[in-house]
């Protein structure tokens, strides 16, 4: 089977796959039967200062959003950093590094945005032995109203100058994990980079609200008729963590910072879509607190499968696989033209797509009295909504137009050139060929 | 010329051969993409999970149905052929509905079970029809095993002591592998010659040499076995058919349900196969029902089982009795057979009514006439051999290991005592045995 080794900023792990910073890593008990389980490495649950720990709320700290037949799709919650003593999680994160030499422990700290806090929790984590530390920037609930969490990620004046703090009173690797609640998400990147990090790590959770309870008037989850916005993870957010990953990948500022990507990874393809678009490693946590730590093993043999199908012989060869055919809307080429087919034998008939096509996009569905379904031509801009909404795989595929070949809409023939709207005429801003 | 369902006697030809390869079709035709992502959408992916627990060898059926979810099939049958090599054809015969399937939470919820089964075999189809064989040997132990019987419990047991680097030999009295899968098993449940296909898809680990058509007893001995090998294994199953003890036994059309569906098992022309027009199946086990629905599917116009006691006493799952009702067999329950009618052709079964209320089974001295021109036997079956060995209830005793009481030589499956006379439980026994065998021959074993 193919080679899952891992290597992340000089960490070792036998997979790619890391616990994220979250419950499932809060403390001895649980990292040694994950470890158990299989995952590849933790990123122990966020510490803070010394002294008296913070407190969670008593009531429901959760919420969900659901797919069909309850299955979990979004997970909202308001805990805080871990509420167990520092020296009680500093002496477990000894005890585990000690039996699992080959697992990383990578350590997630929160302290306040002054140089002497970091300058003291920095040597308690590295007499520990853990492997690295990872800087949580992106708690956006609770801690960011005491100046902490996403309150530094959202500056990245901030981000820069506790990574550098941090680089200068610790040997171990720095990773800096970033809150998606920001507009671009290559400036706190740019940040941690200039700070000297090691790499970054991203998402932590997303603002949110998971649903209103009309009774009450209250956002859920609601404690005693009150609700306080919470951080969104699981399935849902994946497609957002997956752009943000791709811009920093993208950027030649950050392009070879290495990144450790998180956010909805659920099953092996959701980590191998992670990796191509540029992470060296993943970091689960809603996948592990929905289903258990053995969830591990799909992942593992799935991508173990993907990559000796493929013939990819380790991890890092499919690193950033994907980054180069990420691009700009206004490089895509508007000589490519596609139309939408339905495969008769496969439609059952249902009718979604032309509902779709002749209410909301370009009538260009048509239905019989027997209800066939079959596209115009004359009308089809390839939109895709059929092939989205229609309930059977492949019944709509998208197929495209040769070069040579007449497009009915337009009534030209399709160009066989390369041709971006940067060059097309309508463009005010094309410049002319010279 | 032509026969129909009307023809009296038992001939051959009822139904053309259309009808007939319609009948004999894929009892669950194989679930497609859709429907098996549907299915595998279905499971909670239980901690713990009961299903897992219920199957006798232990598939981990939460991992490997999230693994057909998550697109890799293949990645699930190695989860399944991990712990059950005949994965493939235990998908297709298991009593679901009273291992997995029944203790599924979904079933307890909701009565309408995770289809383990079916899933199973999509999995397992994946990878065997592909050709693809998922395991490789371990280097040469320079042990030599010898397995007698190639039915489930046997090739289990022969694949993983091959897999664990052992030399192995089979010996089989017939002249095919699979034992019952592919004599015994209902054919609508192992069709297009499933059963040789996976013995010869198991057979490509290596190091498994196949003897055909010898027979302990027969020219073999256990002790000239025990001589030549450093290991012995026994999964001769069941060869013997129990005594109806009832008058009138050996009138013509009377016979042993098994050998008919051996018989209709190797039939190459379904055509020529001869059935009676009314039939009379007596037992209360999966056999009498795959009996009784098969010579309904070959064109018998009245096919009835008999089972001496009630409804919850029989041996066959609800599942497998409504089969039978839903092809139009009647089941007849508290008749005891008395005695064979006829002038040497069997012209029907005459019956005595029993009481089985209080768990007892009491004659009522009721008789009644069910017409039959034929009569299958499939009351249970019995060890043919002992060989010396220690016997209990008509089977050879064995610890929870395999091992029998003589040293050296192991039994499993249905020969063995302990565990339901399933294919599942064979191959669970079979391979639990090479596990020992193994430790026992490596010095790791006690
Ligand atoms: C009609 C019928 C239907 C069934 N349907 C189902 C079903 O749907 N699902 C299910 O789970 N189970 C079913 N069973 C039970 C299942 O087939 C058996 O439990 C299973 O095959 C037992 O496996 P085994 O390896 O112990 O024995 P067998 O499958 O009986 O194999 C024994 C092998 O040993 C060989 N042998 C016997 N004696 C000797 C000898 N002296 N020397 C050399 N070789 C010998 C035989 O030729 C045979 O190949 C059915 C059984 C019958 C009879
Ligand atoms: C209950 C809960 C607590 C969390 N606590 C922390 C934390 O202490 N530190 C941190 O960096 N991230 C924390 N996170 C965020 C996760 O580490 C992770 O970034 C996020 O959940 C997205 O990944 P996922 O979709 O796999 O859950 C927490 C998440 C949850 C659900
Ligand atoms: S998951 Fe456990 S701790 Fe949380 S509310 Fe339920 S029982 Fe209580
Ligand atoms: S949505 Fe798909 S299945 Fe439904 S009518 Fe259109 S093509 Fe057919
Ligand atoms: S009991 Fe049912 S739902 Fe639970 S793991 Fe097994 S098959 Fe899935």
């Amino acid at each position: 089977m193919a080679d899952l080794r891992s290597e992340f900023v000089g960490i070792k792990s036998p997979n790619p796959f890391w616990l994220a910073s979250a419950p499932p890593t809060d403390k001895e008990y649980n990292v040694r039967r994950a470890f158990e389980a299989g995952w590849g490495g933790v990123v122990w649950k966020t510490l803070g200062e010394e002294g008296p720990p913070v407190v969670n709320v008593n009531g429901p700290r959760y919420g969900a959003i659901y797919g069909a037949d309850r299955r979990l799709l979004g997970l909202n919650n308001i805990e805080l950093i871990t509420d167990r003593p520092l020296q009680t999680n500093l002496r477990e994160i000894k005890a585990v590094k000690r039996d699992y030499p080959d697992r990383a422990v990578v350590v997630s700290l929160m302290v306040p945005c002054e140089e002497a806090a970091w300058k003291t929790i920095l040597p308690l984590v590295e007499e520990t032995g853990a492997d690295g530390v990872e800087l949580n920037f992106g708690c956006p609930h609770g801690m960011s109203e005491r100046g902490m969490g996403s309150a530094v990620g959202q500056v990245p004046e901030y981000i820069e100058m506790v990574t550098r703090w941090c680089k200068q009173y610790t040997r171990m690797p720095v990773i800096v994990k970033l809150t998606p609640n920001i507009s671009d998400i290559r400036k706190p990147a740019e940040a941690a980079h200039a700070g000297g990090a090691d790499a970054v790590s991203l998402i932590n959770t997303i603002n949110s609200i998971t649903s209103v309870n009309l009774d009450l008037f209250a956002p859920e989850p609601m404690i005693d008729t009150k609700g306080a916005h919470g951080g969104y993870c699981g399935p849902a957010v994946k497609p957002i963590a997956l752009s943000m990953v791709s811009e920093i990948a993208r950027n030649p500022v950050t392009a070879n910072l290495p990144i450790s990507g998180i956010g909805g990874v659920t099953t092996w393809r959701d980590a191998a879509e992670f990796i191509a678009l540029g992470a060296g490693n993943v970091q689960v946590c809603t996948a592990a607190m929905t289903y258990g730590f053995k969830v591990v093993e799909e992942m593992i043999s799935g991508l173990g499968q993907w990559m000796d199908e493929k013939g990819h012989e380790s991890v890092a060869s499919v690193v950033g696989r994907a980054v180069p055919n990420c691009s700009d809307w206004q490089n895509l080429n508007l000589n490519y033209v596609a139309k939408a087919r339905i495969n008769q034998d496969d439609c059952i008939k249902c009718g979604r797509c032309f509902a779709a096509c002749e209410d909301t996009s370009h009538q260009a569905i048509t239905m019989s009295a027997d209800r066939t379904f079959e596209v115009i031509d004359d009308e089809c801009v390839a939109c895709n909504l059929c092939v989205n909404v229609c309930p059977v795989e492949n019944c709509i595929t998208m197929e495209r137009i040769e070069p040579g070949q007449m497009d009915e809409r337009t009534g030209k023939v399709v160009e066989a050139d390369f041709a971006d709207w940067t060059t097309h005429p309508n463009n005010p801003g094309t410049c002319a060929a010279e | 010329m032509t026969n129909s369902v009307n023809t009296n006697g038992v001939v051959a030809g009822r139904l053309d051969a259309d009808a007939l390869a319609d009948n004999f079709s894929d009892l669950h035709p194989p679930l497609d993409d859709h429907e098996a992502l549907v299915a595998a959408d279905r499971c909670y992916f239980c901690h713990d999970a009961p299903c897992m627990t219920a199957c006798p060898t232990t598939i981990d059926i939460p991992l490997f149905i999230r693994q057909i979810a998550t697109g890799t099939a293949e990645s699930a049958a190695k989860t399944i052929f991990d712990q059950n090599i005949l994965g493939g054809m235990c998908a297709r015969v298991c009593p679901t509905e009273t291992l997995c399937e029944e203790v599924c939470v979904r079933e307890v919820a909701e009565g309408k079970p995770v289809l383990i089964g079916q899933l199973q075999r999509y999995a397992t189809d994946k990878v065997m029809d592909a050709g693809v064989h998922p395991f490789e040997r371990a280097g040469a132990t320079g042990k030599a095993v010898a397995v007698v019987g190639a039915g489930p419990a046997g090739l289990a047991a022969a694949h993983r002591l091959a897999m664990l680097g052992h030399s192995v030999v089979i010996y089989d009295a017939r002249p095919k592998g699979g034992g019952l899968n592919e004599f015994g098993i209902a054919a609508y449940k192992s069709v297009d010659g499933f059963a040789q296909d996976e013995v010869d898809w198991l057979l490509q680990i290596g190091g498994i040499e196949m003897r055909y058509g010898q027979a302990l007893g027969d020219g073999l001995s256990l002790d000239g076995l025990k001589s030549e090998y450093d290991a012995v294994f026994l999964g001769v199953g069941l060869g013997g058919v129990n005594a109806l003890r009832a008058e009138g036994e050996d009138k013509d059309g009377v016979r042993d349900a098994v050998d008919f569906i051996a018989e209709l098992r190797q039939a190459d022309d379904l055509t020529a196969l001869p059935v009676g027009r009314r039939v009379v199946v007596i037992g209360g086990g999966m056999t009498a029902i795959d009996a009784a629905v098969q010579s309904k599917l070959l064109g018998a116009q009245d096919v009835t089982v008999a089972y001496r006691r009630d409804k919850s006493a029989m041996g066959a799952s609800e599942f497998e009795q409504v089969l039978a009702t839903s092809h139009g067999v009647r089941i007849a329950f508290n008749a005891q057979p008395v005695r064979v009618l006829g002038n040497g052709k069997a012209t029907g079964v005459e019956f005595e009514r029993t009481d089985s209320s209080g768990g007892e089974l009491k004659p009522t001295g009721e008789t009644f006439v069910i017409e039959a021109d034929q009569v299958f036997k499939a009351i249970g079956q019995t060890l043919t051999m002992d060989a010396g060995l220690e016997i209990e209830r008509g089977k050879i005793v064995v610890t929870s290991d395999g091992r029998t009481s003589a040293d050296g030589i192991w039994a499993g499956g249905d020969c063995a005592l302990g565990g339901d006379d399933l294919t599942v439980t064979a191959v669970a026994e079979g391979r639990d045995a090479a596990m020992d065998i193994h430790a026992k021959l490596m010095g790791k074993g006690a």
